[in-house]
């Protein structure tokens, strides 16, 4: 089978370099933080300050392993982490992956919504602008792009939190979920409310992009001698969007919305700080806030592997699936 | 009027503009911004059209000088950032294939990690304030400008003029100075101001979270980070206009940098 052992050689391809790309990652990143000015033993101990002694000081640096030379310190860290233990976080004293593992599935929610809502209006608002190119609709999508491009995620959502739950008060104003109520007894309908409007502050960001894009890309297959030819031939638009435009467009669209995973990462931090949704993003900046540097470390390197398999996922679709390199590819 | 002279109008208005905006929020005295604690809380009105905040102090001079600190860090950290950009640019098209790959997987390396991660990461490791979220901003914005300025140069670098100053036994290092550099000025001038919006909201973004500037420094990302307490009281108007002040701003830079582009690139200055 050809076509099976390319997407293995793709497979082994990615891996390598994943694997590489990690290494880079943890080696700047760690040598970063050992250059920080901020004492980890300090920011540990916090509030405590004036009662911990020298002694108790050099014990809990030993204990961390802050008393090694960097270059040591990295070895066993990077050997840890290698075994699958990214350390303990500092601020809720439990193991780095199992806190990553916990808050990433909050931030996948939503995540996920957005990045979906994003996908779909976003192409639809772009097909359409490139439809109907020139008329209201099409400047009104892209004067809508090139502001939201300048907007600040975080004042967006700051707005509709006013404009929602402040004044109409739809959704309530923050936190994940419902004050004053049992873990246990936290329904999905809950989490869902608390859901919405950081999702839809997302996904009103994410839709620029996807649709400009679109809209480059349909409005050039529109112009093409082929379309011509099936407008003469007497084909409808809508026949002729299915036909020509839809195949032509859809896979470079889902490539860009599996690339954009980087943006995607860094505006649910920002979402998550605004709306007090516990997740990743707040989570990385609790971490940094008030020096977790092994919680720190770990989300760096999972939000680089995050990244990594977006982009690989547009590659192989690009590569892999689309029709016209897989053939090109061939002969 | 035809294009030409409109781009140029457009740059030369929102240039002006900008500008004032910059030295204007400098030059608010201290004693304006004193707390007034007898007007406090006021909603928007003729003499205070952006309202008062909970001290009693004028959100349009909060903006105003917000703004002035805004514009003034992402300038310093897109400058830096063009920088960087142009010189690692300009040796990865010119000193030959080792120092274009050292480039490009630096680009990739960069690229690789979310911007805001990144962001967070180096304002944490130099400890906040001015001067850390200068340089996070400087460290992160480069990769993009880089790849511009890296085919630009590569280009250049085919023209036979090139090629006969290698024969005359110049060195890369007097090629790159002497007939590369010269060439990419326009794509480096455009470059660092389309660089300008990233920057000054990423500043803003990172201060909001509490990383970058101190409170003590006014920017528009504190304005907006304080405001959040007071919002679920009704205040809206401590976060609705400094954002939407912002947004102006950063508009008016990408209008800036896209009109510049337009009026140096040799097919649209036909026009």
């Amino acid at each position: 089978m050809y076509g099976l052992r390319r997407t293995g050689a793709f497979f082994v391809r990615k891996a390598a370099r994943l694997v590489t790309l990690l290494i880079a990652v943890s080696i700047l990143s760690f040598s970063l933080v050992s250059l920080s000015p901020i004492d980890p033993v300090q920011a540990y101990i916090g509030a405590d300050l004036m009662r911990v002694g020298a002694e108790q000081r050099e014990n809990i640096a030993a204990y961390w392993g802050l008393d090694a030379p960097p270059p040591e310190r990295y070895l066993r860290w990077a050997s840890a982490v290698v075994r699958g233990d990214l350390g303990t976080s500092m601020i809720y004293r439990e193991p780095v992956a199992k806190v990553i593992q916990e808050q990433f599935f909050h931030s996948l929610l939503l995540m996920l919504a957005a990045w979906l809502m994003s996908g779909v209006i976003g192409f639809l608002a772009g097909s359409l602008a490139a439809m109907k190119k020139d008329s209201w609709f099409d400047r009104f999508i892209v004067w809508y792009c090139y502001t939201l491009a300048a907007t600040p995620a975080f004042w967006l959502g700051l707005v509709l939190m006013v404009v929602f739950s402040v004044w109409l008060g739809w959704f309530p104003v923050g936190m994940g979920v419902p004050a004053g109520v049992l873990a246990e007894q936290v329904t999905w309908l809950d989490k869902l409310e608390h859901l919405v409007l950081p999702a839809i502050t997302l996904s009103i960001v994410g839709i620029a992009p996807i649709a400009l894009h679109t809209r480059q890309k349909l409005i050039e297959v529109l112009s093409s001698d082929y379309v011509l030819f099936a407008r003469a031939r007497g084909e409808t638009p809508l026949s002729i969007y299915r036909r020509h435009g839809l195949r032509n467009i859809a896979f470079p669209a889902l490539t860009l919305q599996f690339a954009s995973f980087s943006e995607l990462f860094g505006g649910t931090v920002l979402v998550e700080h605004v709306f007090s949704y516990p997740g990743l993003g707040e989570a990385m900046v609790e971490a940094g806030l008030r020096g977790d540097v092994p919680l720190l470390l770990g989300i760096v390197l999972f939000s680089t592997v995050f990244v990594f398999i977006g982009n690989a996922i547009a590659d192989f679709i690009y590569r892999v699936i689309d029709p016209r390199l897989r053939e090109a590819q061939a002969s | 009027m035809n294009l030409r002279l409109r781009a140029l109008l457009t740059v030369i208005v929102a240039s002006v503009l900008l500008i004032v905006i910059a030295v204007w929020g400098t030059l608010i005295p201290v004693e304006q911004m004193e707390t007034r604690l007898e007007l406090r809380n006021l909603p928007p009105s003729i003499s205070h059209p952006f309202g008062t905040d909970w001290l009693g102090r004028d959100m349009l001079q909060r903006t105003l000088k917000g703004l002035s600190v805004s514009i003034q860090v992402g300038l310093a950290g897109a400058a830096c950032s063009a920088l960087i950009a142009t010189v690692l640019g300009l040796a990865a098209a010119t000193l030959g294939k080792a120092a274009d790959r050292l480039v490009s997987w630096l680009i990739d390396l960069f690229l690789s990690v979310p911007h805001l991660v990144t962001l967070i990461l180096i304002a944490f490791v130099s400890g906040g304030g001015m001067r850390g979220v200068i340089i996070a901003v400087a460290l992160t914005h480069w990769p993009n400008l880089a790849r511009i300025v890296r085919a630009e140069a590569m280009q250049v670098m085919t023209a036979d003029y090139v090629a006969i100053s290698r024969r005359l036994g110049r060195s890369r290092r007097w090629i790159a100075w002497h007939h590369v550099f010269p060439h990419l000025w326009p794509q480096v001038l455009v470059g660092f101001l389309l660089l300008f919006p990233h920057a000054i909201l990423h500043e803003a973004a990172i201060s909001f979270l509490g990383l970058g500037l101190s409170p003590h420094e006014p920017a528009v990302g504190i304005i907006l980070s304080e405001s959040m307490r007071y919002l679920s009281t009704g205040m809206w108007w401590l976060a609705v206009f400094p954002g939407l002040c912002l947004l102006i701003i950063v508009r008016m830079f990408d209008r800036l940098g896209e009109q510049l582009r337009l009026l140096t690139d040799p097919r649209h200055a036909r026009l």
